[in-house]
């Protein structure tokens, strides 16, 4: 019989004080990267084992929102999809990020327009990036997250962060002017 | 040449996480860089249009919140607690309960409240008119609810300060008139309601620092009969901010 002690119950109420209010956003997330409800339930409830386990080593004072997405998103990448969903990425995104930087697709803000119009597109255009530009996608426009957050929660550098991101963005109005050419 | 430089930055003017000198040299040459300034238009609607397609899109079923509060808040420990515990517990549990008997219909007040509140801004946000008067003139917009609402609404003056008025709009809380006002804040929109305060609000005070609640930013205060709630998606340090305009317009200090 374990009788927990009142160290581990304040800090369970501290840790429910941090994690509950982000619950919907980490679902949010979660489905965003698996696709899939039954394994986005699977990956949160990890998650937050994962989280109450380690929260002891939390280092208060320090961003618990870019902490616990990391938990989040290295869940999944641990899990099947998430392996599969990264493997077909990494080495093209090595090739040459940088060199892409600087030829940017340009768009005027009338195709934009249209695009932003439809919903459905852009929803589905974001679920056609590869695993690792949808997530830094979403933690930038979606949760709103600083280029230093971001950094944490994928544990990459800043640099990454941004050209990553630049080379998400790049990615999906292609697939919207593409998708718009179609149509 | 200029556009050399700042084509780099795009994405980082967009995502605000320039040095603030640096936005401000951005802010000046996209008044006189058509080019530029149609990127970041562009770049703007395509970030707004992700967080719109993204946003809510997935919702937890009631069955699993439910499991994972109780997972994380250890309700199921209970059944295994040790005999010998049962008489203190009986105590601390008679104690908790005068304590949340005290407590709880200004919790249950607030956060009813709080849930309305949250909906009109969704509603409103959501509208394809979110605002009936469309202003960012104080003058113009606290004449347009006269003969509306029994009470004047004084707006704040924000020169120096990064809020636009957007407009106001009339909202109904509790079958009362009030007023909505609505600010922005970079491209996030801020709600500020003004009501006559109520006998069912009185045990909500004034909150000393904004509330996180739903992922948004929430302060409430009264000052001379009327009851302002100011609700933002973006900091704490913007609702404050905002709340503290408001009270000054409103004669607080």
């Amino acid at each position: 019989m374990v009788i927990p002690s009142e160290e581990m119950e304040g800090s369970r109420e501290a840790f429910a004080e941090l994690a509950l209010p982000l619950f919907d956003s980490l679902y949010n997330f979660a489905c965003w990267l698996a696709q899939d409800r039954v394994e986005a339930e699977d990956l949160v409830q990890e998650t937050f084992a994962k989280a109450l386990a380690g929260f002891v080593s939390f280092e208060r004072g320090t961003n618990f929102r870019a902490w616990i997405f990391r938990i989040l998103r290295n869940t999944f990448l641990n899990s099947r999809s998430g392996l599969e969903a990264t493997r077909t990425v990494r080495l093209d995104e090595e090739a040459g990020a940088q060199a892409e930087l600087t030829q940017m697709t340009e768009e005027t803000p009338e195709s934009i327009l249209l695009q932003e119009s439809n919903q459905q597109a852009v929803r589905a255009a974001v679920e056609n990036l590869p695993i690792l530009f949808r997530e830094v996608l979403l933690l930038a426009d979606l949760e709103e997250m600083s280029y230093r957050e971001i950094s944490e929660a994928l544990a990459i550098p800043l640099g990454t962060v941004m050209s990553r991101l630049a080379r998400a963005r790049k990615l999906l109005r292609e697939i919207l002017q593409k998708e718009r050419a179609r149509a | 040449m200029a556009c050399d430089l700042w084509r780099e930055n795009l994405d980082a003017f967009v995502d605000g996480e320039l040095p603030a000198q640096m936005q401000q040299e951005f802010d000046a040459h996209l008044r006189g860089c058509s080019s530029c300034a149609a990127s970041i238009a562009a770049r703007t609607k395509l970030k707004i249009a992700v967080r719109n397609a993204a946003v809510r899109r997935y919702l937890p079923s009631t069955e699993f919140r439910r499991k994972m509060e109780t997972q994380v808040l250890g309700r199921k420990r209970e059944r295994r607690v040790a005999w010998i515990w049962v008489p203190s517990l009986a105590a601390m549990v008679a104690i908790l309960f005068g304590l949340v008997w005290l407590v709880r219909p200004a919790r249950n007040s607030g956060t009813a409240t709080f849930s309305e509140i949250l909906d009109l801004h969704v509603t409103a946000l959501a509208s394809a008119n979110p605002v009936d008067v469309v202003s960012t003139d104080q003058h113009t917009v606290k004449p347009w609810f006269e003969g509306k609402l029994p009470f004047a609404v004084n707006l704040p003056d924000l020169t120096n300060t990064p809020f636009t008025l957007l407009g106001g709009r009339l909202a109904y809380l509790n079958q009362a008139a009030g007023a909505e006002l609505l600010f922005q804040f970079r491209k996030h929109r801020l709600s500020v309601f003004v009501f006559q305060d109520q006998a069912q609000w009185k045990n909500l005070g004034a909150t000393e620092k904004p509330e996180q609640r739903a992922s948004f930013w929430f302060a409430t205060f009264s000052v001379n009969g009327l009851r302002y709630f100011v609700i933002a998606d973006t900091s704490a340090e913007n609702a404050e901010q905002l709340s503290n305009l408001m009270k000054r317009a409103a004669g607080a200090e």
